[in-house]
Formats: structure tokens, sequence, C-alpha cells
């Protein structure tokens, strides 16, 4: 799986450089983040604005993150969403267990 | 509305890295559709995700004994009903059992047959020969 790390206001920003996450990359995704927060990087922000699919084990796998970040007492947050994959959120209620941000803009104004 | 007859059969190997490609079969053939008169990006989209879970699922209860085992995927759309077959030859399982997901303690698996129910019109899966066929119905008027 193709994707960026940044270290920014105190956060770790993962930038997903596909344009698809399924069964067949998110198991990949869930151990990136998994050895993050290991690492002691437990407030992260995933920007998906190049995401334009996302399946349940994709979901599977961010939520996975969440509950270890939570578990640390970190967080992980969501960015910049497709209109089709925030639809995804919405219809499994992942958008009442998320903070999801339009930008990273605002991901830093609330999470930082 | 749409008199025309589409059928597609792809076979594959029981390997993630197909689901792309089956995935976007379902794309496009929602963005070629004649006269579909409801949210063709959105379609596109939930046949794409619906595609892509039937198939992970085939891919799941797959016959790991046989490194050759392949899953049968047909899509078939007429007289405005799209219908969708994956065949597998694995053990199957009981689609009824599969629980509705806990939106409030979600977890990270089972996500999968809820799409397929929620975004389609039919559901079943039978044993058909040596074979588990799992039908998937939507009705595009």
């Amino acid at each position: 799986m193709n994707l960026n790390l940044e270290k920014t206001n105190g956060c770790t920003v993962l930038f997903i450089k596909e344009e698809r996450i399924d069964a067949h990359n998110s198991d990949e995704l869930k151990e990136t983040i998994l050895r993050l927060i290991e690492q002691g990087e437990i407030n992260i922000i995933v920007q998906l604005e190049q995401v334009r699919f996302i399946d349940s084990s994709g979901l599977g796998a961010l939520l996975s993150g969440h509950k270890n970040a939570a578990a640390k007492s970190g967080k992980l947050a969501i960015a910049n969403l497709q209109q089709q994959v925030l639809s995804m959120f919405e219809l499994t209620r992942l958008n009442r267990i998320f903070e999801i941000y339009a930008d990273l803009n605002e991901a830093f104004d609330n999470e930082t | 509305m749409c008199n025309s007859v589409i059928q597609v059969e792809v076979i594959i190997p029981t390997q993630t890295k197909y689901l792309d490609l089956i995935g976007s079969i379902g794309e496009h053939i929602a963005k070629e559709l004649d006269d579909y008169s409801g949210d063709r990006e959105a379609l596109a989209y939930h046949l794409n995700l619906v595609l892509t879970e039937a198939t992970v699922n085939a891919i799941k209860h797959a016959n790991f004994d046989d490194p050759k085992d392949t899953v049968r995927i047909t899509i078939q759309i007429q007289e405005n009903e799209l219908n969708i077959k994956v065949y597998d030859h694995g053990q199957g399982f009981d689609l009824e059992s599969v629980p509705l997901p806990d939106f409030e303690h979600p977890k990270e698996g089972g996500m999968g047959i809820f799409f397929i129910r929620t975004l389609m019109d039919s559901v079943t899966y039978t044993r058909q020969g040596d074979c588990n066929v799992l039908e998937i119905i939507k009705y595009l008027s």
C-alpha cells in the first residue's frame, strides 16, 4: 500500500495514496496503524483524499486503529473523505464513532 | 426501460488481488446502463462494493485444500433486473445466521453481508451441485 507519513502539530498524518482500500490491502493499513500506535504515535489523522473506494475490511482496519489509539488515550480521526466513501461511514453509523473532518486544517483546529 | 441484455462471466483464482477487477466491472456496468434514472454514481459504487464483498466472502469460504480453486462470478441484466451470482467450492455458511452489525459497539468484521443486504433487493445462499451460490438481485427501475 502506498502511503506517506507526516508529523504536524503533534499529530501523525497518514496520507493514503491509493484509490481503493479493500481486503487486498486493508491488513497492511491495519498493521501500519498498529505499528504507529505501538511506537507511541497515538494521535493519528488518516487523510483519505485519494481514496474513492473503501469496503468493509477497510472500515474495519480504521476501526481497529481507532480502538487501539483510544486504548492508549490517543485518537484516530479521519479527514478529506470523498462523498461515496463518507456514505459508507454513514451507512454503518461509523460517522458517530470517528471524528470526521473536511480537511486537515479543520482536523488540526480540533485535535491540537 | 432497458431492453438490452448484458451478461458477464468471470472466473478468478481465490486471491484478493482480483477484487479490483471484479468491482470495476460492476462500476463500469452501472455507468453504461441505458435509461437508468437513479443516482448512477451511487449505483456504480454500490455494485463495486457488493461484488467486492461477495467475492471476498467466496474467497474466504473457498476450498483451501485445492490451490487451483476458483471463484466464478456472473452478472446478468435483463428487463430491469440485475442478477449477480458468486459461486464458491467451500463448506458454505448459514446466511440467515449472520447477525446485523452492533452499531453501538461496532466490530471490525461482519459488515460485508450487511452491505449486500442493505444495498441490494434480495440475497440468497444455496447449495447447487458441488458449489455454493450467493445470488444477489437488484431491481433497476
